[in-house]
């Protein structure tokens, strides 16, 4: 460990705080936000409005994708408030250089879903023990934080039809031998980071 | 640890980043990748399309008090403690670990004939998964597959007509596939294995015994 991880933070500092403009409290939300930043503060700081900035965004979405996935509109919203909860809880979890903040909401929603429509068990791969993490490399929060504006980009450029079998297969209108194995997305670039990570890890470990 | 050849397919770890597996192979696939980083990076960029998804779906919008009603539900959260991350035991993962609640002693093995025994899990009904004994040495009993079977070898090694399998290793059958694995020398051989149609069992076990397998 080191020594960085023993001196405490200043309020407010978190991944990326501080390098842009933020409306945190005002009901237009920029493309820009910085959610990660946002993120940091509730895990580091339990900070309210940060949390209340990233319920406007996250939970209508949330609502959508899980009525998307079957849900009527009413337990949507409940579990919506369940994902949300859920964020907050387990806010100590997100380490902001390893995923963005829509994909981490996305694997609670996914979870919750699971847990919801189907009534079964989703067994989670072991956790690891990254340890606290000392000042998160910069370069590698924006490069996790930008991963889902890029794919966004990519799967807007994709055939429609294709686009359409990757939507349908995340929100259940494919059985798992139907979903086709070849997305066209560029996701190379972020296993290969995410692997990077892994290996940094285990050497630490080691 | 020794090097893992034998991974998950994209089809599967697409799919249990979209939420859309049986249960039974989530434990799988959460138990592989529990012990494969490359799997796990893979298993994350699939999670990265779900989060890309979830960022472009439209709005729903929230009911008026639902700002509201989370903030005053997080306020009794504020305190929550870390829940303890689950622990691998033995030659078990964690995810593994926590459906049998133990290690090797916790299974409650049932003979199948030939010095192979088993252990059925419990989970949901549309497909099925059970921890196999095999003695080293001993044929895996011949089975045809319907559906899919993936088979994970938690510790010793198989081998079939075309491959090795050892610890960490998941062999991925469909119906086309006949083979006749064997369970190699040295250390008895203890796979995951799940399946998401029954099986019939030829060879070492007596076609008349299948019902009682409970697969
Ligand atoms: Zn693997």
């Amino acid at each position: 460990m080191t020594e960085q991880a023993l001196s405490p933070l200043p309020s407010g500092v978190g991944a990326g705080a501080g390098s842009r403009q933020k409306r945190v409290g005002s009901l237009a939300t920029t493309d820009d936000t910085d959610w990660a930043a946002l993120l940091v503060k509730v895990r580091d700081h339990q900070d309210r409005a940060a949390f209340a900035a990233l319920f406007r965004h996250f939970a209508p979405r949330v609502k959508a994708f899980l009525m998307k996935s079957g849900a009527g509109a009413a337990l949507a919203e409940e579990c919506a408030q369940d994902v949300m909860a859920t964020l907050w809880q387990k806010a100590h979890l997100f380490d902001p250089t390893r995923a963005s903040v829509a994909t981490w909401v996305y694997t609670i929603a996914r979870n919750r879903r699971i847990d919801a429509l189907r009534k079964a068990r989703r067994a989670e791969p072991e956790e690891l023990d990254w340890g606290p993490e000392p000042e998160p490399d910069q370069a590698e929060v924006m490069e996790a934080q930008q991963e889902t504006e890029r794919l966004g980009r990519a799967l807007a450029a994709l055939p429609a039809p294709q686009r359409t079998l990757i939507e349908r297969a995340f929100y259940g209108d494919l059985s798992h031998s139907e979903i086709a194995a070849e997305t066209g997305l560029p996701l190379g670039t972020i296993k290969s980071r995410i692997r990077l990570a892994l290996e940094k890890l285990r050497h630490q470990m080691g | 640890m020794t090097t893992i050849r034998h991974h998950l397919s994209d089809q599967l770890l697409m799919a249990y980043a979209a939420g859309q597996l049986p249960e039974a192979f989530n434990l799988v696939v959460a138990t592989h990748v529990s012990l494969c980083d490359e799997c796990r990076a893979r298993a994350g960029s699939f999670d990265a399309v779900g989060g890309t998804l979830l960022e472009e779906a439209d709005e729903i919008a929230m009911g008026e008090d639902a700002l509201a009603k989370a903030l005053e539900r997080i306020e009794g959260l504020a305190q929550a403690t870390r829940s303890e991350p689950l622990k691998p035991a033995g030659i078990f993962p964690a995810p593994l670990a926590d459906y049998i609640g133990g290690d090797l002693s916790a299974v409650r093995w049932r003979k199948v004939g030939g010095g192979v025994k088993q252990a059925i899990l419990p989970t949901a009904k549309d497909a099925s998964v059970r921890l196999l004994y095999i003695p080293a040495g001993t044929a895996v009993p011949d089975h045809g597959h319907r559906g899919m079977e993936l088979t994970l070898v938690l510790q010793g090694a198989f081998a079939d007509e075309n491959d090795r399998f050892g610890r960490g290793d998941i062999e991925i059958a469909d119906e086309e596939m006949e083979h006749t694995p064997v369970a190699l020398a040295g250390e008895d051989c203890i796979c995951l294995a799940a399946t998401d149609a029954p099986l019939r069992f030829r060879g070492l076990i007596p076609r008349l015994a299948q019902p009682l397998l409970r697969i």
